[in-house]
Protein backbone atom coordinates (compact mmCIF):
# COMPACT_ATOMS: atom_id res chain seq x y z
CA UNK A 1 0.00 0.00 0.00
CA UNK A 2 2.75 2.45 1.26
CA UNK A 3 4.91 1.53 -1.73
CA UNK A 4 1.92 2.31 -4.19
CA UNK A 5 1.51 5.49 -2.78
CA UNK A 6 5.21 6.24 -3.43
CA UNK A 7 5.19 4.61 -6.66
CA UNK A 8 2.40 7.25 -7.75
CA UNK A 9 3.65 9.97 -6.60
CA UNK A 10 6.75 9.01 -8.30
CA UNK A 11 4.45 9.12 -11.58
CA UNK A 12 3.21 12.34 -10.88
CA UNK A 13 6.87 14.00 -9.86
CA UNK A 14 8.04 12.98 -13.41
CA UNK A 15 5.25 14.05 -15.41
CA UNK A 16 5.25 17.39 -13.50
CA UNK A 17 8.73 17.93 -14.70
CA UNK A 18 8.47 16.62 -17.78
CA UNK A 19 5.35 19.43 -18.64
CA UNK A 20 7.34 21.96 -17.25
CA UNK A 21 10.37 20.39 -19.34
CA UNK A 22 8.28 20.83 -22.48
CA UNK A 23 6.90 24.72 -21.38
CA UNK A 24 10.90 25.43 -21.08
CA UNK A 25 11.88 23.80 -24.58
CA UNK A 26 9.03 25.65 -26.09
CA UNK A 27 10.25 28.74 -24.69
CA UNK A 28 13.87 28.37 -26.39
CA UNK A 29 13.43 26.02 -29.35
CA UNK A 30 12.59 29.46 -31.11
CA UNK A 31 15.42 31.43 -30.63
CA UNK A 32 17.66 28.25 -30.71
CA UNK A 33 16.74 27.68 -34.15
CA UNK A 34 16.70 30.98 -35.06
CA UNK A 35 20.50 31.19 -34.08
CA UNK A 36 20.66 27.59 -35.86
CA UNK A 37 19.61 29.38 -39.10
CA UNK A 38 21.72 32.05 -38.79
CA UNK A 39 24.58 29.71 -38.76
CA UNK A 40 23.40 27.33 -41.64
CA UNK A 41 24.15 27.35 -45.22
CA UNK A 42 21.80 29.59 -47.40
CA UNK A 43 20.70 26.51 -49.60
CA UNK A 44 20.02 24.36 -46.74
CA UNK A 45 17.86 27.13 -44.90
CA UNK A 46 15.90 27.28 -48.20
CA UNK A 47 15.85 24.15 -48.63
CA UNK A 48 14.16 23.91 -45.22
CA UNK A 49 16.80 21.61 -43.58
CA UNK A 50 17.29 23.21 -40.72
CA UNK A 51 15.51 22.11 -37.40
CA UNK A 52 18.46 22.00 -34.48
CA UNK A 53 21.60 22.69 -35.56
CA UNK A 54 22.97 24.54 -38.72
CA UNK A 55 23.24 22.68 -41.46
CA UNK A 56 26.51 23.89 -43.56
CA UNK A 57 27.85 25.53 -40.43
CA UNK A 58 29.46 28.72 -41.91
CA UNK A 59 29.63 32.42 -41.12
CA UNK A 60 28.85 34.26 -44.45
CA UNK A 61 25.87 35.61 -42.76
CA UNK A 62 27.72 37.38 -40.12
CA UNK A 63 30.35 38.50 -42.32
CA UNK A 64 27.86 40.61 -44.45
CA UNK A 65 26.49 41.85 -41.41
CA UNK A 66 30.04 43.39 -40.85
CA UNK A 67 30.34 45.08 -43.82
CA UNK A 68 27.06 46.18 -43.64
CA UNK A 69 27.00 49.95 -42.92
CA UNK A 70 23.44 50.59 -42.83
CA UNK A 71 22.93 47.95 -39.89
CA UNK A 72 25.76 49.28 -37.86
CA UNK A 73 24.21 52.96 -38.29
CA UNK A 74 21.03 51.34 -37.08
CA UNK A 75 22.67 49.88 -34.03
CA UNK A 76 24.18 52.54 -33.35
CA UNK A 77 21.26 54.82 -33.32
CA UNK A 78 19.34 52.12 -30.98
CA UNK A 79 22.13 52.37 -28.36
CA UNK A 80 22.28 56.03 -28.73
CA UNK A 81 18.89 56.27 -27.57
CA UNK A 82 19.28 53.62 -25.05
CA UNK A 83 21.73 55.97 -23.47
CA UNK A 84 19.94 58.62 -23.52
CA UNK A 85 16.49 57.39 -22.99
CA UNK A 86 17.46 55.78 -19.99
CA UNK A 87 19.36 58.39 -18.45
CA UNK A 88 16.16 60.90 -18.68
CA UNK A 89 13.59 58.18 -17.76
CA UNK A 90 15.75 57.53 -14.38
CA UNK A 91 16.47 61.46 -13.66
CA UNK A 92 12.45 61.87 -14.32
CA UNK A 93 11.73 58.78 -12.43
CA UNK A 94 13.57 59.74 -8.76
CA UNK A 95 12.93 63.65 -9.12
CA UNK A 96 9.42 63.13 -9.79
CA UNK A 97 8.99 60.04 -7.28
CA UNK A 98 10.47 61.91 -4.44
CA UNK A 99 7.89 64.59 -3.85
CA UNK A 100 5.25 62.76 -4.66
CA UNK A 101 6.57 60.55 -2.07
CA UNK A 102 6.06 62.81 1.32
CA UNK A 103 2.46 63.17 2.50
CA UNK A 104 -0.05 65.57 1.64
CA UNK A 105 -0.06 67.38 4.81
CA UNK A 106 3.43 67.86 4.21
CA UNK A 107 3.13 68.79 0.69
CA UNK A 108 0.42 70.71 -0.07
CA UNK A 109 -0.50 70.45 -3.92
CA UNK A 110 0.95 66.70 -4.32
CA UNK A 111 -2.19 65.44 -4.59
CA UNK A 112 -3.00 67.80 -7.49
CA UNK A 113 0.10 66.55 -8.84
CA UNK A 114 -0.78 62.95 -8.38
CA UNK A 115 -4.06 63.33 -10.34
CA UNK A 116 -2.42 65.18 -13.11
CA UNK A 117 0.31 62.32 -13.37
CA UNK A 118 -2.73 59.35 -13.04
CA UNK A 119 -4.92 61.44 -15.85
CA UNK A 120 -1.90 61.64 -17.75
CA UNK A 121 -1.38 57.51 -17.88
CA UNK A 122 -4.97 56.87 -18.37
CA UNK A 123 -5.94 59.14 -20.89
CA UNK A 124 -4.14 60.13 -24.16
CA UNK A 125 -5.52 61.80 -27.10
CA UNK A 126 -4.49 58.84 -29.54
CA UNK A 127 -1.50 58.66 -32.17
CA UNK A 128 -2.65 60.95 -34.34
CA UNK A 129 -2.80 64.00 -32.18
CA UNK A 130 0.70 62.90 -30.59
CA UNK A 131 2.59 62.88 -34.25
CA UNK A 132 0.68 66.30 -35.15
CA UNK A 133 2.43 67.93 -31.45
CA UNK A 134 5.80 66.12 -32.30
CA UNK A 135 5.63 67.09 -36.04
CA UNK A 136 5.21 70.82 -35.13
CA UNK A 137 7.71 71.12 -32.43
CA UNK A 138 10.35 69.80 -35.30
CA UNK A 139 11.22 66.87 -33.47
CA UNK A 140 11.06 64.87 -36.86
CA UNK A 141 14.39 62.94 -37.75
CA UNK A 142 15.86 63.81 -34.46
CA UNK A 143 17.49 61.26 -31.92
CA UNK A 144 15.03 63.65 -29.27
CA UNK A 145 11.85 62.45 -30.62
CA UNK A 146 12.69 58.48 -29.29
CA UNK A 147 13.24 60.03 -26.04
CA UNK A 148 11.29 62.81 -25.45
CA UNK A 149 7.61 61.99 -25.59
CA UNK A 150 8.20 59.43 -23.13
CA UNK A 151 10.50 61.16 -20.81
CA UNK A 152 8.52 60.53 -17.81
CA UNK A 153 7.68 56.86 -17.55
CA UNK A 154 4.47 57.44 -15.26
CA UNK A 155 4.46 53.78 -14.28
CA UNK A 156 7.46 53.49 -13.01
CA UNK A 157 7.63 57.20 -10.89
CA UNK A 158 4.47 55.46 -9.12
CA UNK A 159 6.24 52.34 -8.52
CA UNK A 160 9.36 54.55 -6.88
CA UNK A 161 7.17 56.68 -5.68
CA UNK A 162 5.49 53.84 -3.49
CA UNK A 163 8.95 52.35 -2.71
CA UNK A 164 10.33 55.67 -1.66
CA UNK A 165 7.39 55.83 1.16
CA UNK A 166 8.50 52.11 1.86
CA UNK A 167 11.52 53.84 3.78
CA UNK A 168 11.35 55.08 7.15
CA UNK A 169 10.34 58.22 7.75
CA UNK A 170 12.46 58.74 10.46
CA UNK A 171 15.43 58.41 7.81
CA UNK A 172 13.74 61.87 6.16
CA UNK A 173 13.74 64.07 9.53
CA UNK A 174 17.18 62.99 10.31
CA UNK A 175 18.38 64.15 7.53
CA UNK A 176 16.21 67.23 7.80
CA UNK A 177 17.65 68.12 11.43
CA UNK A 178 21.05 67.54 10.31
CA UNK A 179 20.45 70.36 7.31
CA UNK A 180 19.92 68.33 4.36
CA UNK A 181 18.09 69.93 2.10
CA UNK A 182 15.16 68.42 -0.26
CA UNK A 183 17.88 67.89 -2.97
CA UNK A 184 20.76 66.38 -0.59
CA UNK A 185 18.20 64.21 1.15
CA UNK A 186 16.72 62.55 -2.18
CA UNK A 187 20.64 62.26 -3.50
CA UNK A 188 22.37 61.13 -0.34
CA UNK A 189 19.79 59.06 1.31
CA UNK A 190 16.65 57.67 -1.19
CA UNK A 191 18.67 56.83 -3.93
CA UNK A 192 21.35 55.19 -2.56
CA UNK A 193 18.83 53.22 0.00
CA UNK A 194 16.67 52.26 -3.40
CA UNK A 195 19.25 51.31 -5.37
CA UNK A 196 17.70 47.80 -6.31
CA UNK A 197 14.35 49.16 -7.06
CA UNK A 198 16.01 51.64 -9.51
CA UNK A 199 17.76 49.18 -10.75
CA UNK A 200 14.47 47.47 -11.78
CA UNK A 201 12.60 50.52 -13.60
CA UNK A 202 16.07 51.76 -15.17
CA UNK A 203 16.35 48.10 -16.50
CA UNK A 204 13.33 47.82 -17.61
CA UNK A 205 13.15 51.23 -19.43
CA UNK A 206 15.95 50.85 -21.51
CA UNK A 207 14.78 47.38 -22.45
CA UNK A 208 11.97 49.19 -23.42
CA UNK A 209 13.75 51.61 -25.90
CA UNK A 210 15.79 49.21 -26.93
CA UNK A 211 12.72 47.01 -28.17
CA UNK A 212 10.39 50.25 -29.59
CA UNK A 213 10.64 50.33 -33.21
CA UNK A 214 7.35 52.43 -33.97
CA UNK A 215 8.51 55.51 -32.87
CA UNK A 216 11.50 55.41 -35.09
CA UNK A 217 9.13 54.31 -38.43
CA UNK A 218 6.89 57.28 -37.88
CA UNK A 219 9.07 59.89 -36.34
CA UNK A 220 12.13 58.98 -39.29
CA UNK A 221 11.24 59.96 -42.22
CA UNK A 222 15.02 58.60 -43.80
CA UNK A 223 15.66 55.20 -43.21
CA UNK A 224 19.14 56.09 -42.19
CA UNK A 225 18.01 57.55 -39.35
CA UNK A 226 16.08 54.55 -38.25
CA UNK A 227 17.02 52.47 -34.96
CA UNK A 228 17.94 49.03 -34.83
CA UNK A 229 14.08 47.33 -34.32
CA UNK A 230 12.93 49.67 -36.97
CA UNK A 231 15.62 48.77 -39.57
CA UNK A 232 14.80 44.55 -38.91
CA UNK A 233 11.25 45.62 -39.16
CA UNK A 234 11.36 47.36 -42.37
CA UNK A 235 13.50 44.25 -43.58
CA UNK A 236 10.96 41.69 -42.48
CA UNK A 237 8.10 43.63 -43.88
CA UNK A 238 9.82 44.93 -47.16
CA UNK A 239 6.94 43.72 -49.30
CA UNK A 240 4.55 46.75 -50.42
CA UNK A 241 0.84 46.19 -48.49
CA UNK A 242 -0.92 47.01 -51.72
CA UNK A 243 1.26 44.72 -53.67
CA UNK A 244 1.08 41.90 -51.73
CA UNK A 245 -3.00 42.44 -51.86
CA UNK A 246 -3.03 41.62 -56.04
CA UNK A 247 -0.35 39.16 -55.64
CA UNK A 248 -1.75 35.18 -56.02
CA UNK A 249 -0.91 33.05 -53.23
CA UNK A 250 1.97 31.41 -55.88
CA UNK A 251 3.46 34.18 -56.54
CA UNK A 252 3.08 35.71 -52.72
CA UNK A 253 5.05 32.08 -51.59
CA UNK A 254 7.70 32.85 -54.55
CA UNK A 255 8.52 36.17 -53.13
CA UNK A 256 8.77 34.83 -49.67
CA UNK A 257 11.29 31.94 -50.79
CA UNK A 258 13.34 34.45 -52.40
CA UNK A 259 13.91 36.85 -48.90
CA UNK A 260 17.09 35.85 -47.37
CA UNK A 261 16.08 33.90 -44.27
CA UNK A 262 19.63 33.43 -43.09
CA UNK A 263 21.05 36.74 -43.31
CA UNK A 264 17.67 38.37 -41.53
CA UNK A 265 18.16 35.24 -39.16
CA UNK A 266 21.39 36.88 -38.58
CA UNK A 267 20.34 40.13 -38.16
CA UNK A 268 17.65 39.02 -35.46
CA UNK A 269 20.46 37.41 -33.29
CA UNK A 270 22.35 40.63 -33.32
CA UNK A 271 19.55 42.07 -32.14
CA UNK A 272 18.89 40.17 -29.43
CA UNK A 273 22.58 39.90 -28.08
CA UNK A 274 22.15 43.27 -26.08
CA UNK A 275 19.14 41.90 -24.75
CA UNK A 276 20.99 38.49 -23.79
CA UNK A 277 23.65 40.24 -22.06
CA UNK A 278 22.26 42.72 -19.64
CA UNK A 279 19.37 39.10 -19.29
CA UNK A 280 21.36 37.78 -15.81
CA UNK A 281 20.66 41.17 -14.46
CA UNK A 282 16.89 41.87 -15.42
CA UNK A 283 16.62 38.44 -13.86
CA UNK A 284 18.42 39.52 -10.64
CA UNK A 285 16.19 42.51 -10.03
CA UNK A 286 12.81 41.78 -11.68
CA UNK A 287 11.23 39.82 -9.38
CA UNK A 288 11.94 42.23 -6.61
CA UNK A 289 10.39 44.94 -9.44
CA UNK A 290 7.12 43.09 -9.39
CA UNK A 291 6.71 42.88 -5.65
CA UNK A 292 7.40 46.80 -5.86
CA UNK A 293 4.18 47.31 -7.43
CA UNK A 294 2.56 45.40 -4.69
CA UNK A 295 4.07 48.18 -1.72
CA UNK A 296 1.40 50.31 -0.71
CA UNK A 297 0.99 52.97 1.32
CA UNK B 1 9.18 69.91 8.84
CA UNK B 2 7.20 72.53 6.67
CA UNK B 3 9.81 74.45 5.57
CA UNK B 4 9.23 76.69 2.52
CA UNK B 5 12.84 76.02 0.77
CA UNK B 6 11.96 72.43 1.25
CA UNK B 7 8.33 73.00 -0.45
CA UNK B 8 9.93 74.88 -3.44
CA UNK B 9 12.55 72.06 -4.03
CA UNK B 10 9.14 70.00 -4.25
CA UNK B 11 7.95 71.68 -6.79
CA UNK B 12 11.21 72.63 -8.85
CA UNK B 13 11.75 68.39 -8.67
CA UNK B 14 7.94 68.24 -10.08
CA UNK B 15 8.19 71.13 -12.98
CA UNK B 16 10.57 69.57 -15.65
CA UNK B 17 8.34 66.43 -15.67
CA UNK B 18 4.98 68.20 -15.75
CA UNK B 19 6.19 70.40 -18.28
CA UNK B 20 7.16 67.21 -20.15
CA UNK B 21 3.62 66.30 -19.84
CA UNK B 22 1.49 69.26 -20.54
CA UNK B 23 2.90 68.86 -23.99
CA UNK B 24 2.70 65.18 -24.55
CA UNK B 25 0.01 63.94 -23.01
CA UNK B 26 -1.86 67.28 -22.33
CA UNK B 27 -1.80 69.29 -25.65
CA UNK B 28 -2.26 66.25 -27.85
CA UNK B 29 -5.97 65.79 -25.84
CA UNK B 30 -6.48 69.38 -27.78
CA UNK B 31 -6.16 67.58 -30.91
CA UNK B 32 -8.97 65.53 -30.05
CA UNK B 33 -11.18 68.50 -31.73
CA UNK B 34 -9.83 66.93 -35.27
CA UNK B 35 -12.42 64.35 -34.84
CA UNK B 36 -15.16 66.51 -35.28
CA UNK B 37 -13.29 68.35 -38.26
CA UNK B 38 -12.63 67.69 -42.04
CA UNK B 39 -9.34 68.03 -41.45
CA UNK B 40 -6.78 69.22 -43.70
CA UNK B 41 -3.32 68.54 -43.53
CA UNK B 42 -1.42 71.50 -43.48
CA UNK B 43 -4.23 73.83 -42.68
CA UNK B 44 -4.43 75.03 -38.78
CA UNK B 45 -6.40 73.56 -37.04
CA UNK B 46 -8.71 76.51 -36.50
CA UNK B 47 -9.32 77.00 -40.13
CA UNK B 48 -10.41 73.47 -40.73
CA UNK B 49 -14.70 72.76 -41.05
CA UNK B 50 -16.48 71.66 -38.30
CA UNK B 51 -18.01 68.16 -38.78
CA UNK B 52 -19.66 66.99 -35.71
CA UNK B 53 -19.83 63.30 -35.48
CA UNK B 54 -20.16 62.40 -38.52
CA UNK B 55 -16.30 61.21 -38.66
CA UNK B 56 -18.39 58.94 -36.08
CA UNK B 57 -21.18 57.98 -38.13
CA UNK B 58 -18.85 57.13 -41.16
CA UNK B 59 -16.76 55.23 -38.80
CA UNK B 60 -19.53 53.20 -37.70
CA UNK B 61 -21.27 52.77 -40.93
CA UNK B 62 -18.07 51.21 -42.93
CA UNK B 63 -17.53 47.40 -42.49
CA UNK B 64 -14.07 48.16 -41.86
CA UNK B 65 -14.71 50.00 -39.30
CA UNK B 66 -17.11 47.79 -36.87
CA UNK B 67 -14.19 45.27 -38.44
CA UNK B 68 -11.87 46.23 -36.07
CA UNK B 69 -14.25 46.73 -32.82
CA UNK B 70 -14.97 43.34 -33.16
CA UNK B 71 -11.42 41.71 -34.30
CA UNK B 72 -10.11 44.01 -31.24
CA UNK B 73 -12.57 42.51 -28.77
CA UNK B 74 -12.19 38.91 -29.56
CA UNK B 75 -8.17 39.11 -29.87
CA UNK B 76 -7.96 40.73 -26.41
CA UNK B 77 -10.42 38.42 -25.16
CA UNK B 78 -9.12 35.28 -26.20
CA UNK B 79 -5.73 36.81 -24.53
CA UNK B 80 -6.98 37.70 -21.37
CA UNK B 81 -8.40 34.26 -20.49
CA UNK B 82 -5.63 32.57 -22.11
CA UNK B 83 -3.25 35.01 -20.30
CA UNK B 84 -4.87 33.90 -17.29
CA UNK B 85 -5.25 29.76 -17.55
CA UNK B 86 -1.78 29.11 -18.93
CA UNK B 87 0.24 31.06 -16.36
CA UNK B 88 -1.81 30.11 -13.41
CA UNK B 89 -1.04 26.30 -14.57
CA UNK B 90 2.55 26.82 -15.31
CA UNK B 91 2.79 28.06 -11.49
CA UNK B 92 0.94 25.22 -10.13
CA UNK B 93 3.30 22.70 -11.62
CA UNK B 94 6.23 25.11 -11.15
CA UNK B 95 5.30 24.90 -7.15
CA UNK B 96 4.85 21.09 -7.49
CA UNK B 97 7.75 20.61 -8.30
CA UNK B 98 10.83 19.44 -5.25
CA UNK B 99 14.17 19.79 -7.12
CA UNK B 100 15.11 23.34 -6.84
CA UNK B 101 17.74 23.78 -9.09
CA UNK B 102 15.51 22.10 -11.90
CA UNK B 103 12.99 24.78 -10.46
CA UNK B 104 15.21 27.78 -11.10
CA UNK B 105 16.44 27.09 -14.19
CA UNK B 106 12.97 26.84 -16.19
CA UNK B 107 11.86 29.96 -14.37
CA UNK B 108 15.10 31.22 -16.38
CA UNK B 109 14.05 29.93 -19.43
CA UNK B 110 10.70 31.02 -19.25
CA UNK B 111 10.84 34.68 -18.82
CA UNK B 112 13.42 35.03 -21.59
CA UNK B 113 10.78 35.84 -24.33
CA UNK B 114 9.36 38.58 -22.36
CA UNK B 115 12.35 40.87 -22.99
CA UNK B 116 12.16 40.11 -26.49
CA UNK B 117 10.81 42.84 -28.89
CA UNK B 118 8.12 41.84 -31.44
CA UNK B 119 10.12 42.68 -34.41
CA UNK B 120 12.46 40.18 -33.14
CA UNK B 121 10.09 37.22 -32.35
CA UNK B 122 7.71 38.48 -35.03
CA UNK B 123 10.95 37.16 -37.52
CA UNK B 124 11.27 34.14 -35.76
CA UNK B 125 7.25 33.45 -36.00
CA UNK B 126 7.26 33.80 -39.61
CA UNK B 127 10.61 32.03 -40.29
CA UNK B 128 8.88 29.34 -38.74
CA UNK B 129 5.13 29.17 -39.74
CA UNK B 130 6.46 29.65 -43.65
CA UNK B 131 5.59 27.36 -46.01
CA UNK B 132 8.85 25.44 -45.98
CA UNK B 133 9.37 26.31 -42.75
CA UNK B 134 9.60 23.68 -39.15
CA UNK B 135 6.10 23.84 -38.12
CA UNK B 136 4.97 22.78 -41.22
CA UNK B 137 7.73 20.37 -42.09
CA UNK B 138 6.58 18.65 -38.84
CA UNK B 139 2.77 18.67 -39.78
CA UNK B 140 3.82 17.41 -43.24
CA UNK B 141 5.20 13.96 -41.14
CA UNK B 142 1.59 13.17 -39.89
CA UNK B 143 0.42 14.06 -43.90
CA UNK B 144 -0.51 17.75 -43.31
CA UNK B 145 -0.34 19.38 -46.08
CA UNK B 146 1.76 22.77 -45.63
CA UNK B 147 -0.64 25.56 -44.44
CA UNK B 148 0.13 29.25 -45.23
CA UNK B 149 -0.35 30.18 -41.52
CA UNK B 150 0.16 33.57 -42.01
CA UNK B 151 -1.63 34.42 -45.20
CA UNK B 152 -5.04 32.24 -43.08
CA UNK B 153 -7.55 34.05 -41.36
CA UNK B 154 -8.76 30.81 -40.00
CA UNK B 155 -5.31 30.57 -38.03
CA UNK B 156 -4.01 34.18 -37.68
CA UNK B 157 -6.05 35.13 -34.38
CA UNK B 158 -4.42 31.85 -33.13
CA UNK B 159 -1.60 32.73 -34.31
CA UNK B 160 -1.53 36.08 -32.25
CA UNK B 161 -3.00 34.82 -29.42
CA UNK B 162 -0.71 31.86 -28.92
CA UNK B 163 2.27 33.50 -29.81
CA UNK B 164 1.48 36.52 -27.08
CA UNK B 165 0.75 33.31 -24.36
CA UNK B 166 3.93 32.11 -25.54
CA UNK B 167 5.73 35.31 -25.07
CA UNK B 168 3.88 36.63 -21.77
CA UNK B 169 3.54 33.06 -19.36
CA UNK B 170 6.20 33.05 -17.70
CA UNK B 171 6.30 36.24 -17.20
CA UNK B 172 2.94 36.94 -15.64
CA UNK B 173 3.39 33.67 -13.46
CA UNK B 174 5.74 35.44 -11.49
CA UNK B 175 2.71 36.84 -9.22
CA UNK B 176 1.15 33.87 -9.04
CA UNK B 177 4.35 32.40 -8.01
CA UNK B 178 4.62 35.09 -5.24
CA UNK B 179 1.02 34.40 -4.23
CA UNK B 180 1.68 30.63 -3.50
CA UNK B 181 4.91 31.51 -1.65
CA UNK B 182 2.53 33.66 0.66
CA UNK B 183 0.39 30.57 1.67
CA UNK B 184 0.63 29.44 5.17
CA UNK B 185 2.41 25.65 5.25
CA UNK B 186 0.58 24.97 8.09
CA UNK B 187 -2.23 24.64 6.04
CA UNK B 188 -0.98 21.78 3.92
CA UNK B 189 0.35 19.86 7.13
CA UNK B 190 -3.00 20.15 8.40
CA UNK B 191 -4.47 18.64 5.14
CA UNK B 192 -1.88 16.11 5.26
CA UNK B 193 -2.79 14.95 8.16
CA UNK B 194 -6.53 14.50 7.47
CA UNK B 195 -5.04 12.34 4.73
CA UNK B 196 -5.44 14.82 1.79
CA UNK B 197 -4.24 13.40 -1.69
CA UNK B 198 -2.02 15.69 -3.52
CA UNK B 199 -5.00 16.86 -5.96
CA UNK B 200 -7.14 17.52 -2.81
CA UNK B 201 -4.30 19.58 -1.47
CA UNK B 202 -4.22 21.45 -4.77
CA UNK B 203 -7.91 22.29 -4.39
CA UNK B 204 -9.05 22.65 -0.80
CA UNK B 205 -5.38 24.64 0.17
CA UNK B 206 -3.43 26.09 -3.12
CA UNK B 207 -6.37 27.21 -5.02
CA UNK B 208 -8.17 29.10 -2.68
CA UNK B 209 -4.68 30.37 -1.76
CA UNK B 210 -4.13 32.34 -4.97
CA UNK B 211 -7.92 32.54 -6.06
CA UNK B 212 -7.56 36.45 -4.52
CA UNK B 213 -4.42 36.86 -7.30
CA UNK B 214 -6.56 35.42 -9.63
CA UNK B 215 -9.98 37.15 -9.06
CA UNK B 216 -7.64 40.48 -8.90
CA UNK B 217 -5.78 40.14 -12.25
CA UNK B 218 -8.76 39.31 -14.05
CA UNK B 219 -10.49 42.59 -12.76
CA UNK B 220 -7.61 44.33 -13.90
CA UNK B 221 -7.68 42.62 -17.22
CA UNK B 222 -11.38 44.21 -17.99
CA UNK B 223 -9.39 47.66 -18.86
CA UNK B 224 -7.65 45.81 -21.32
CA UNK B 225 -9.99 44.50 -23.49
CA UNK B 226 -9.90 47.08 -26.02
CA UNK B 227 -5.89 46.53 -26.40
CA UNK B 228 -5.08 43.68 -28.74
CA UNK B 229 -1.81 44.66 -28.96
CA UNK B 230 -0.19 46.49 -31.42
CA UNK B 231 3.40 45.84 -31.55
CA UNK B 232 2.68 42.50 -32.33
CA UNK B 233 -0.41 42.92 -34.84
CA UNK B 234 1.51 45.32 -36.62
CA UNK B 235 4.84 43.18 -36.82
CA UNK B 236 2.93 40.20 -37.97
CA UNK B 237 -0.40 40.86 -39.68
CA UNK B 238 -0.12 41.36 -43.62
CA UNK B 239 -3.28 42.73 -45.69
CA UNK B 240 -4.33 39.13 -46.46
CA UNK B 241 -5.65 38.70 -42.67
CA UNK B 242 -7.20 41.83 -42.37
CA UNK B 243 -11.00 40.98 -42.10
CA UNK B 244 -9.47 38.75 -38.66
CA UNK B 245 -6.20 40.59 -37.57
CA UNK B 246 -6.99 44.12 -37.84
CA UNK B 247 -7.42 46.05 -35.20
CA UNK B 248 -8.50 49.56 -33.93
CA UNK B 249 -4.85 50.67 -33.18
CA UNK B 250 -3.46 49.35 -36.62
CA UNK B 251 -6.65 50.56 -38.36
CA UNK B 252 -5.81 53.92 -36.66
CA UNK B 253 -2.61 54.34 -37.71
CA UNK B 254 -3.24 52.80 -41.69
CA UNK B 255 -6.04 55.61 -41.61
CA UNK B 256 -4.27 58.32 -40.55
CA UNK B 257 -0.30 58.38 -40.74
CA UNK B 258 -0.79 56.19 -44.37
CA UNK B 259 -4.01 57.73 -45.88
CA UNK B 260 -3.97 60.72 -44.16
CA UNK B 261 -7.80 60.63 -42.86
CA UNK B 262 -6.49 62.51 -39.61
CA UNK B 263 -9.88 63.62 -38.76
CA UNK B 264 -11.36 59.78 -39.31
CA UNK B 265 -8.07 58.37 -37.34
CA UNK B 266 -8.69 60.76 -34.50
CA UNK B 267 -11.46 59.76 -33.98
CA UNK B 268 -11.45 55.78 -34.06
CA UNK B 269 -8.53 56.56 -31.53
CA UNK B 270 -11.09 58.55 -29.78
CA UNK B 271 -13.47 56.01 -29.56
CA UNK B 272 -11.10 53.72 -28.64
CA UNK B 273 -9.45 55.98 -25.67
CA UNK B 274 -12.78 56.77 -24.07
CA UNK B 275 -13.79 53.27 -23.51
CA UNK B 276 -10.83 52.55 -22.52
CA UNK B 277 -10.79 54.87 -19.70
CA UNK B 278 -13.96 53.97 -18.40
CA UNK B 279 -13.48 50.87 -17.90
CA UNK B 280 -10.11 51.31 -16.77
CA UNK B 281 -11.51 53.53 -14.10
CA UNK B 282 -14.43 50.44 -13.29
CA UNK B 283 -11.62 47.65 -13.30
CA UNK B 284 -9.70 49.55 -10.73
CA UNK B 285 -13.13 50.43 -8.49
CA UNK B 286 -14.02 46.89 -8.76
CA UNK B 287 -10.54 45.73 -8.02
CA UNK B 288 -10.21 48.17 -4.54
CA UNK B 289 -14.03 46.46 -3.75
CA UNK B 290 -12.70 43.07 -4.04
CA UNK B 291 -9.29 42.87 -2.84
CA UNK B 292 -8.49 46.03 -1.97
CA UNK B 293 -5.98 46.95 -4.44
CA UNK B 294 -4.81 50.15 -4.83
CA UNK B 295 -1.81 51.62 -7.27
CA UNK B 296 -1.15 54.53 -5.45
Amino acid sequence: MVRSQTLTNRIEDSAILLMLAIFALACLYPVWYIVAVSFSDKSATNAGMVHFWPVGFNLSSYHIILGDEKFFRAFGISVKRVVLGGAINFVMTVIMAFPLSREAKLFPGRNLYMWYLVFCMLFSGGLIPLYITVTTIGLQNSIWSLVIPGAVPIFNVILVMNFFRSLPKELYEAATMDGAGAWQTLLRIYIPLSVPALATVTLFSVVGHWNAFFDGLIYMNKPDKYPLQTYIQQLVVIIDPELMKSLTTDELVKLMKASDKTLNAAKLVVAMIPILLIYPFLQRFFIHGIVLGSVKE
Amino acid sequence: MKSKSALFSYHAMLLPGSVLLFIFHIIPMFGIVMAFQHFIPGKSIWKQRWVGFENFAFMLQMPDGRQVFLNTIIIAAMKIVAGLVVPVAFALLLHEARIRWFKRSIQTIVYLPHFMSWVILAGIITNMLSLDGVVNQFLGLFGVKPILFMASNTWFRHIVVWSDVWKEFGFSAIIYLAALTGINPSLYEAAEMDGASRLQKLIHVTLPGILPTIVLLSTLSIGNILNAGFDQIFNLYNPLVYSTGDIIDTYVYRLGLIQMQYGLATAVGLLKSVVALILIVVSYRLAYKLANYRIF
